[in-house]
């Protein structure tokens, strides 16, 4: 049994939280006292049905408002897989919640309605999905049983889509016609649309092959935290503790530590106490070296034959999340895995329009939920992979100096 | 093991043990917060992973409200024991008196809430910076929208529309003084994920996770166990029943479920087959509004 992350674009007029509903329904993850709960409050609002949308919706203002504010996480399993969904809120305001999600997710749903086809918020997710890097799209074109499960509008509505995937780069594209109400195609294969021949949205989910979006080629491990217990059994005992976001080692690799630049060899490797040859990603384990040389956290242990870049100047895609805009000049703290840099935005070459990707060419500064490309420069160098060939070691987030708050998104290119 | 059978609790093992090493690597004076419960067992078996052979870089802190089964402190006094990490207990009974705080009045007077003064007062006390806790998301739909680092301002309050975005597996940890994080290391595992890696991993438990003969109190339908801290009444009705313990709070808030599932197995068949939640059948407290979690947080509950 493995884990699928992924995340729901889509609004509530999209029928997102009732395919969410439906997904967690079906598959027995929602209790009877919850649904007893949602009922409660479905009345309270004076409504005649249940409300689905109350499942994903968890703080008072959202239910209140009936919105969703907020990135909620959900979860289900079926025997073959667990599931983590991330739901974010679909509209253009909360297009930094959008980004939040996609960025941890393996797979995006993008709910297309069958009466709308492919429109401005399809084009924004689709774009959210190529920037973020999301391995593998499924466009699910919902309300099919509104079109009188007419498989001319959905054929229209591939050719639609596949033309927008070709100028986004996305391939790994699965198509899907739905009625997340109805439960056409969710779990069970829908009478209503005999035309369609492929598998079902849960089988679909339950198949995706994710195994291989790990990356197991560039060996990158980030030290978090020394080890060094000091007691008298374990007196020269210094062991490096982190996670292998990718690659693999093996006892004896040549390794180089970034960004001092030191080269050493992989001496041993701790799992859970137990000494192993070789550990891949994404292992939590501590690394042994065979030389005394001074590593902290925020250094990058990587093989020394396949290193990353090591740059002080950096450019890079950045998601805009804070209420106070982004001026170029102004300094922030640039966090990437464990290492922290203070750095300076030196320059926003242009903003994204996520409608459109049309390019505005030098705006002043950028506000919440803006993409922009910028050139970031930091204190010291900071050792990555493009974001395009590594999501592991190409994210980075820049923090505000006073509020402390995080308040960018940057995928470095 | 290789690459290709790394299955679902190796990474939820790993993302945990990863948020245990951030915690280390960012905080100054971090402490876990252990009730004695399966969540916060785990949470210290984790910590074992991520430290060994180190000592934990945190103490192991118990919020003890006085009202506790006696077989979850024995386990916690047992458990800190064996692995050899400091134990802090601070007691609701002592804030009670010095604050001069009113005992909670009726019939199942939780001091639930009067938790939150001593857990405040404990984290001033010891300037902790952060706490590592046991809280899961998909107990209750507050706790599906909190961060995995939870940022709480210096009266400890969560305030869930100015939280950070959390991206990729980068945990922003930087806090302006008096402030304090609240760190959820297993906010992605379900309640059949945690038994299932405890079945795996052959994690001990205290004895009332396990089917056992109780004096019960039957209340609306959920079983509590008959103790000190709960007044009888005439009309109550009292049996002995086979009864387990899904998840162990307070005496006076927590509710038993019928059960004969003596072992780990057969409680995983149990949870599987079950309709009910696991807070649901087992909290009283939950029960008083649809935002009891959420106003909870907000006045600095974990």
């Amino acid at each position: 049994m493995d884990l699928l992350r992924f995340i729901t674009a889509g609004s509530v007029d999209d029928g997102k939280s009732t395919l969410i509903g439906r997904l967690l329904y079906d598959s027995k993850s929602i209790m009877i006292d919850q649904l007893e709960a949602i009922e409660r409050q479905s009345k309270n609002k004076e409504e005649g049905e249940i409300d689905l949308a109350l499942l994903t919706d968890g703080l008072r203002a959202e239910r209140e408002q009936g919105i969703t504010i907020d990135v909620a996480y959900k979860y289900f399993s079926t025997p073959k897989r667990k599931f983590i969904i991330a739901d974010a809120p679909g509209h253009i305001q909360y297009t930094r919640n959008m980004v939040t999600g996609a960025s941890n997710s393996d797979l995006i749903i993008i709910l297309v309605d069958a009466r709308h086809g492919v429109i401005e918020q399809t084009r924004r997710h689709s774009i959210i999905a190529s920037l973020l890097r999301i391995p593998h799209v499924v466009v699910a074109v919902n309300k099919m049983d509104l079109v009188e499960y007419s498989q001319d509008v959905y054929n229209n509505i591939l050719i639609d889509y596949a033309a927008l995937a070709k100028e986004l780069g996305l391939t790994d594209i699965t198509y899907i016609p739905i009625s997340a109400l109805n439960g056409d195609n969710i779990v069970e294969n829908s009478t209503n649309i005999k035309w369609y021949e492929g598998a079902n949205l849960l089988e679909i989910l339950e198949n995706v092959e994710v195994k291989n979006d790990v990356d197991l080629k560039h060996a990158r491990f980030p030290v978090q935290y020394v080890i060094r217990p000091q007691t008298e059994d374990l007196h020269d005992y210094r062991g490096y503790a982190g996670k292998l976001v990718s690659g693999v080692y093996k006892k004896g690799d040549t390794v180089t530590i970034l960004p001092s630049g030191f080269i050493s060899t992989v001496s041993d490797i701790e799992i859970n106490g137990k000494s192993v040859d070789e550990a891949f990603a994404p292992q939590s384990i501590i690394l042994h070296l065979a030389d005394d040389i001074d590593i902290s956290r925020g250094d990058l242990i990587v093989k020394s034959d396949d290193l990353p870049k090591v740059e002080q100047e950096i450019e890079v895609l950045l998601c805009w999340m804070d209420a106070k805009p982004l001026q170029a000049g102004k300094k922030y703290l640039l966090q990437l895995n464990s290492a922290v840099v203070k750095s300076v935005v030196k320059e926003i070459e242009y903003k994204i329009d996520v409608n459109t990707l049309e390019k505005l060419p030098s705006p002043e500064q950028a506000g919440l939920n803006d993409v922009v490309k910028a050139v970031i420069k930091t204190a010291k160098p900071i050792a990555f992979d493009p974001y395009q060939n590594s999501r592991a070691n190409g994210g980075a987030i820049l923090i505000d100096e006073s509020s402390l708050v995080t308040v960018g998104a940057c995928m470095i290119q | 093991m290789g690459a290709k059978n790394f299955d679902y609790l190796d990474q939820l093992e790993s993302e945990a043990i990863h948020i245990f090493r951030e915690v280390a690597g960012q905080f100054e004076r971090p402490a876990l917060l252990f009730s004695g419960g399966k969540d916060s067992i785990t949470l210290v078996h984790l910590a074992l992973k991520a430290f060994r052979p180190g000592k934990f870089p945190f103490p192991l802190v118990h919020i003890d409200t006085g009202h506790n089964f006696p077989e979850a402190l024995q386990f916690r006094d047992e458990l800190a024991e064996k692995i050899g990490e400091k134990l802090i207990v601070r007691k609701v009974e002592d804030t009670i008196k010095t604050k001069g705080l009113a005992e909670p009045k009726g019939k199942f007077a939780s001091r639930n809430a009067l938790q939150t003064f001593t857990l405040l007062d404990t984290i001033e006390e010891f300037e902790f910076d952060a706490c590592i806790g046991g809280a899961r998301r998909d107990e209750e739909k507050a706790r599906a929208k909190e961060r995995i680092f939870s940022v709480r301002d210096e009266f400890g309050q969560w305030d869930p529309k100015r939280q950070r975005p959390e991206l990729w597996n980068i945990y922003n940890g930087k806090i302006n003084k008096g402030e304090n994080v609240r760190v959820f290391p297993i906010s992605n595992w379900t309640e059949l994920d945690i038994w299932n890696y405890i079945r795996r991993e052959k994690i001990d438990l205290p004895s009332i996770y396990f089917a056992h003969d109780r004096e019960v109190l039957e209340h609306e339908g959920q079983f509590v166990a008959t103790s000190e801290f709960i007044k009888l009444e005439e009309a109550d009705v009292i049996s002995t029943r086979r009864v387990r313990y899904r998840t162990v709070g307070d005496m006076t808030c927590t509710a038993a479920v019928e059960s004969s599932a003596s072992n780990i197995d057969d409680i995983i068949k149990e949870i599987i087959a079950t309709k009910t939640s696991e807070r649901g059948e087992t909290r009283i407290d939950d029960r008083v509004s649809e935002a009891a979690m959420e106003d909870r947080k907000k006045n600095g509950y974990f």
